[in-house]
């Protein structure tokens, strides 16, 4: 019962969050994938860039534990292009698409029937799909430190840098 | 209007940041990555379940994922109650049917909008199942953890999306 409450909660403030900071909209989810807006991106990788520092800290302290999803190129790489499609054709992904229609912005909606549609399919198609493309390229749960067999925090470092540095061409282009 | 704006509105790297720090928190507390996709593949059985109980019960993939409410399916509901707190408190909640940069290249038509953001919910939904993730689960939480999972599963969902925009939009720039 607290695993639910915890759920709801944790769902309430990064809800709150989203849309404070403009992310639930198809105009900006577009305007990324057309390169002029990057207001999804920026929300994105300021999340990422805290949250990577933070999760290794606890990770080291021993207050927590990792769940890295399996690399399975096959999946990784053909879902990822299935999924861009729809993202781009939809204009909002699973999570903003519920946001989105907190906000008033009830096209969301088809999406959502749209992704309960999808999932119906996928749980279809599993039966092959799991002989198939979950098989090509398989190579479990791998870190980026791991592959690159360097310390994990000198990656975080690297990715701060790049990001504040990404973050000011955006603010320097105005996009 | 842009400086009302700024005052109902936060700073994507600001909300994006808190965004981070309530993912730090989540893990610290309950141990819990943020992810959306996994609870429309349990909503979808849920459904399923009211017509045909037992074949769900033989599906592999509804064995993997079953039918339950669960923390991650809470953390969804809770996206939408944020977003809607969010956006009544700081009154820009509203109705809107046909996001604006889409009205100005196709036209008000609720319908055409609806049957074009079911599709890309369709293919969006099938793709991050494939992959496993969506942009919370691979983007957010794969990148924080620093699975290559999670970085080859964004970059495809931006390639695909992109693509796609640029299909759809065509070369233009925003006017």
């Amino acid at each position: 019962m607290n695993t639910l409450l915890y759920g709801l909660m944790t769902g309430i403030l990064f809800g709150f969050l989203l849309q404070r900071g403009q992310v639930l909209r198809y105009d900006k989810q577009l305007g990324a994938l057309r390169f002029f807006d990057m207001t999804i991106v920026k929300f994105m990788l300021s999340s990422v860039l805290v949250g990577m520092a933070g999760v290794y800290f606890l990770k080291d302290s021993g207050l927590a534990t990792l769940a890295v999803k399996p690399t399975i190129l096959g999946g990784n790489i053909i879902g990822g292009l299935i999924f861009g499609i729809g993202w781009a054709l939809l204009g909002y992904c699973p999570g903003t698409s519920l946001g989105a229609l907190g906000e008033g912005r009830w096209d969301g909606l088809w999406g959502i029937l749209g992704m309960l549609a999808g999932a119906a399919l996928f749980a279809e198609a599993y039966p092959v799909i799991k002989k198939t493309v979950l098989t090509w390229g398989n190579f479990g749960a791998i870190t980026l430190p791991q592959v690159l067999g360097i310390n994990h925090w000198l990656i975080i470092i690297l990715f701060a840098i790049g990001g504040i540095l990404l973050f000011r061409w955006f603010e320097k282009k105005g996009l | 209007m842009k400086s009302s704006d700024d005052k109902k509105y936060w700073s994507p790297y600001l909300a994006g940041a808190a965004s981070g720090l309530v993912l730090i928190l989540s893990v610290l507390v309950t141990g819990k990555f943020f992810g959306t996709s996994t609870t429309f593949v349990r909503t979808t059985g849920m459904l399923e379940k009211i017509f045909s109980a037992e074949r769900v019960a033989q599906m592999d993939y509804f064995v993997k994922e079953a039918p339950v409410v669960d923390w991650q399916w809470m953390f969804v509901l809770g996206i939408f109650i944020g977003s809607l707190i969010a956006a009544k408190t700081s009154g820009t909640f509203s109705w809107q049917a046909v996001p604006g940069m889409w009205q100005k290249s196709f036209g008000s038509s609720v319908s055409k909008r609806a049957v074009v953001a079911f599709i890309g919910g369709v293919i969006g939904m099938f793709g991050a199942r494939l992959a496993d993730g969506c942009p919370s689960g691979h983007g957010l939480s794969g990148s924080v953890q620093l699975a290559m999972s999670g970085f080859v599963s964004l970059i495809c969902f931006f390639i695909g999306g992109a693509l796609v925009a640029r299909i759809i939009y065509g070369k233009e720039e925003r006017s």
